[in-house]
């Protein structure tokens, strides 16, 4: 792989040291666990959570004379990953043993794709921001490849004094290593694109993107150059898994790189741990301990080839992603960018998000979506799935206002007695009396009540007729907000004689 | 009555159906030969009389009630290397110390389904990886065969030896052997049987201990090629469990025995023949291509120009496999685990007092072979070879030549403890020099018994064929077999 730098080196990401600016570059190899049933060559199930050694077959114990059957649908799913990534599909690709020993790898290999992965070039952009002024940078970012591997077992070196102890239900379970090419250029553009994929894996459901439970990890190449200069010596930070700590592994390990060339130094090209408990990164083995993986193709496995009609199947079949469905509420809901990045962020909210405006007004719902909803799950430390009011409760709401039968006041109280106790907005708006009261007789009645109470706001006003909103507050608040706004004004005007 | 012991499949079956015998008594016929001889011999790892007279039982009853398969009531042996249900397998090697699976390899299983008897398990060259049969953890098989008035006892070949040793000795009816570079052939034709490994992906792989995947291919031992053409349709099929085995029909092999060979054209390469050859292993080829030629077939010299690279080009690609392959036996799961201090300590503890040192040499020149900075010179350029062998193959048969005749091996039977062959390995690798161009292409090679050496040792001849037409070789065989007619031991054991 040549590396070649595509982007343009900017003062506002440079990072000053002791000695003059420097450059960050980053690039990321994430592991995406494959969503599918079973394994990558074996029949076992790969459901996160059962008990130790339960999801394990002849093959995945690597028992003598058991051979490597691929699973059609993880094939699938890499193909719709690359489809995802506005990438190169192999048509043809090769599946390689990579050699070295250890207990949570039972056959002495893993079988990986080397040279010839399933999904070549491809790119992600990413939305970074907002800067000082505001604004967000749309960036580039190019994918080099993405293949399929088996996962690894899980050794467990805590459970006997002498003894360690291996898992293998998640040996075999397939795997996508998704390589970014060197282009990131600060830790917030890596967390961008680490969010982005996950999102983009998400609306294609190929992978759960659940990062605490392993199902996506990243290691993190980083390196530091003076700006214009050639890339420098890179390390290497393995399996960081959460999008916080890969930001703050990049932060540790820019400033760490920086502080050795600044003294003088040298970069070891090394592989390295994240600690988050002590937020360092530190050496876990140099080049010179790399294994010598000793990889050549696997002779169990015939070369993957598939025709074009499979995968312009799979291409009909995508689902529509973020940056078009991004573009799409701008063009045809007349979105504002901001809000339809904010939508699209995550499926589950489009998805809601397109149920409530569904026969609605767009911007409306989406403010609905934004400002009410997801602040009050924010407020109440909720995840997304976890909200109490659905979208035909939020809709019933939006309707509510719009033919008049409450005012958006009380629709804000709707909204909050839903998201407590439930039920049907339209009948709790009859039975709590929250109906808007639109009959003139009683506003005026009301109206009148104020203005003869408040003889010196009435001078006021009369003097200084901008001051007129304290009447139509006074009304409001007398009639516990159900008086309907737009009539309040208009009858506080023709009292008070300010009528235009 | 005649003994048992001495009937072909064809005949035994013919004899079961018409109830002349019980698959009972024959089984028992070969257990109590076993028992007999096994003690010198040492055919067999672990004999399974329980298992065989329970089949043999089960056997009778599929007789009596009009449902028998065709290899009903046959007593087979199964070679070390095949997974067998809660039996000894181990592939002759002490790293599988104790190892019993809980699965039928694809290709036993075929057989049992075909109504085969188990009598127990063959000694192999350990993980097939011998051509003597002197590698097996076990100890080195015998071969029945001895020269005129010699004591000295002979091995069998390998790594398919006591698959053979037993079929010459009648220690079962046939048995199933694996071929990488020859293991089934050079056996064979050392023992005076006739042995088949068919087109790479005819038999599953399934379930047999992998040495070098992209060249093992099953296939039986015989004593006649009537009955090794009974046995591979048995063994063959096409399995979901093996990506690399074929969806073709399997053909009635035994229906091309005794086909005319009349407008079949036989090539004869000119560079199958070796330094150092014997002059009779050259007469008997000769006598080979007279007995074709009489038979109707018409005879053309060929060339195969890449077959010098083919064992060097081997002695790469199968030990890179094989180190790989056997990276699994590492004392963690299954078999042999010697402790140590930590876990590298007891994997090197474990391998070192495990594997054995022809298994250890193919290992170390494997992972050699496979490392950065010789990859490209070494398994690169194998594999590059390994095109070239198979182009020349394509173009023989492009140009209408059915099937190629040659030497099944370069010598008779050698005795065992060889002190010049122990010294040097690569003169060992040399006895599979005219079976290895089969493996590198994937081609079917037949070997079958043609003749006595001065010394009245078994010889063969080698047929090669096209991909998928073993019917072909067995057509051939079948001629050979006739001129030359069956080879069998005296009996001195």
């Amino acid at each position: 792989m040549t590396l070649v730098d595509v982007r343009i080196s900017e003062p506002k990401r440079y990072i000053p040291g002791a000695t003059g600016d420097w450059e960050v570059i980053i690039g990321m190899e994430v592991h995406a666990q494959v969503t599918s049933q079973s394994k990558l060559f074996s029949g076992s199930s790969t459901v996160f959570g059962n008990a130790p050694n339960s999801n394990v077959s002849l093959v995945d114990a690597a028992m003598p004379g058991m051979l490597p059957v691929i699973n059609e649908e993880c094939v699938r799913q890499a193909v719709r990953t690359g489809l995802g990534l506005k990438a190169q599909i192999n048509n043809r690709s090769i599946f390689d043993r990579k050699n070295y020993f250890y207990p949570d790898l039972p056959q002495g290999y893993q079988i990986s794709q080397f040279k010839d992965p399933i999904v070549g070039e491809g790119k992600i952009v990413i939305s970074v921001g907002p800067d000082r002024q505001g604004q967000f940078e749309d960036v580039e970012i190019g994918i080099e490849r993405l293949h399929l591997e088996q996962d690894a077992g899980k050794s467990m070196h805590d459970q006997h004094p002498s003894m360690s102890y291996v898992d293998l239900n998640r040996s075999g379970v397939a795997l996508m290593e998704i390589v970014s090419k060197p282009d990131l250029r600060s830790s917030d553009e890596a967390k961008a694109y680490l969010t982005k994929l996950r999102t983009i894996l998400r609306y294609l459901g190929t992978c759960d993107g659940n990062m605490d439970e392993g199902s996506m990890r990243a290691d993190v190449n980083v390196s530091v150059r003076r700006p214009g200069e050639d890339f420098g010596t890179r390390c290497e930070i393995k399996n960081v898994n959460s999008i916080r700590f890969v930001g703050q592994a990049i932060e540790y390990e820019a400033r760490r790189q920086i502080g050795i060339l600044e003294d003088g130094g040298t970069i070891d090209q090394e592989t390295r741990l994240f600690d988050p408990g002590k937020g360092e990164t530190r050496s876990m083995r140099s080049k010179e301990d790399a294994h010598d993986y000793r990889y050549f193709p696997d002779p169990d496995l015939l070369p993957l080839e598939f025709d074009q009609a499979f995968v312009d199947a799979l291409k009909a079949d995508l689902p529509e992603l973020p940056d078009d469905k991004k573009e799409r509420f701008v063009a045809e809901l007349g979105l504002s960018v901001y809000d339809a990045s904010v939508l699209v962020s995550e499926k589950a909210i489009a998805d809601y998000f397109e149920a409530v405006a569904a026969g609605r007004d767009g911007k409306i719902a989406a403010n609905w979506v934004i400002n009410d909803l997801l602040g009050a799950l924010n407020k109440a430390g909720k995840a997304f799935e976890e909200t109490p009011v659905s979208p035909a409760q939020l809709g019933g709401i939006i309707d509510l206002i719009k033919d008049g039968t409450i005012s958006g006041k009380i629709a804000k109280d709707l909204f909050e007695i839903i998201w407590n106790d439930g039920g049907n907005p339209a009948e709790l708006v009859e039975t709590r009396g929250l109906k808007q009261v639109t009959d003139t007789g009683a506003i005026e009645k009301a109206v009148d009540d104020i203005i003869a109470a408040n003889p010196d706001q009435v001078a006021k006003v009369q003097a200084k007729p901008s001051l007129a909103g304290w009447f139509v507050g006074q009304v409001m608040k007398s009639t516990g907000g159900k008086a309907n706004p737009q009539a309040v004004q208009a009858l506080v005007k023709v009292k008070l004689g300010l009528e235009d | 009555m005649t003994d048992l012991t001495h009937l072909t499949i064809a005949e035994a079956s013919k004899k079961l159906t018409a109830k002349e015998f019980t698959a009972l008594e024959l089984t028992d016929a070969y257990l109590s030969a076993i028992d007999a001889a096994n003690g010198t011999l040492n055919a067999y790892t672990t004999v399974t009389p329980d298992l065989a007279r329970a089949q043999a039982s089960a056997s009778d009853q599929r007789i009596a009630s009009g449902s028998a398969g065709v290899l009903e009531g046959i007593p087979l042996g199964i070679k070390d290397l095949f997974a067998t249900q809660d039996v000894h397998t181990q592939a002759a090697s002490h790293i599988l110390d104790g190892f019993k699976p809980k699965y039928e390899s694809t290709v036993t299983q075929n057989l049992w389904d075909a109504g085969a008897v188990m009598l127990g398990k063959l000694n192999m060259d350990e993980f097939a990886m011998g051509s003597s049969n002197e590698s097996s953890y076990y100890g080195p098989v015998i071969n029945p065969w001895r020269a005129d008035g010699s004591t000295e006892n002979r091995v069998p070949g390998g790594s398919s030896g006591g698959s053979a040793a037993a079929v010459a000795a009648f220690l079962c009816a046939g048995a199933t052997a694996t071929d990488t570079g020859g293991s089934i052939r050079q056996p064979a034709a050392f023992t005076g049987t006739v042995g088949i490994k068919p087109t790479y992906g005819r038999c599953s792989r399934w379930g047999i201990a992998a040495y070098a995947s992209s060249l093992d291919q099953a296939g039986p031992i015989a004593r006649d090629v009537r009955d090794a053409a009974i046995l591979l349709k048995a063994m063959a099929s096409v399995d979901p469990k093996d990506t690399t085995s074929v969806d073709l029909p399997v053909p009635d092999y035994e229906a091309a025995i005794g086909k005319s060979l009349s407008g079949m054209k036989i090539g004869i390469p000119r560079e199958y023949r070796v330094e150092g050859m014997p002059e009779e292993i050259e007469q008997l080829w000769q006598q080979g291509i007279a007995w074709l030629r009489e038979a109707g077939a018409e005879i053309v010299d060929i060339s195969l120009p890449h077959t010098k690279y083919a064992l060097p080009a081997y002695y790469i690609v199968a030990p890179a496999e094989a180190s790989s392959n056997l990276a699994r036996y590492d004392g963690v799961r299954y078999g042999l685990r010697v402790d140590g201090k930590d876990i590298a300590d007891m994997y090197e503890k474990t391998r070192a007092a495990g594997f054995g040192d022809e298994v250890k040499r193919r290992i170390m020149i494997g992972t050699y072979v496979l490392s950065a900075g010789y990859y490209d010179a070494y398994y690169l350029r194998a594999q590059k070879v390994r095109t070239l062998i198979k182009q020349d193959f394509e173009t023989v048969f492009h140009a209408g030549v059915d099937a190629i005749l040659t030497p099944a091996t370069p010598s008779s039977a050698f005795a065992i403890g060889d002190k010049e062959l122990a010294a040097d390995p690569v003169k060992m690798y040399l006895n599979d020099v005219f079976t290895i161009t089969v493996n590198m292409a994937g081609l079917p090679g037949l070997s079958v018994p043609a003749g006595l050496d001065a010394h009245g040792l078994p010889l063969g001849l080698q047929l090669i064929g096209k991909p998928f037409e073993e019917e072909t070789l067995f057509q051939v065989a079948s001629v050979i077999e006739k001129a030359a007619g069956t080879f069998t031991p005296k009996k001195w054991w």
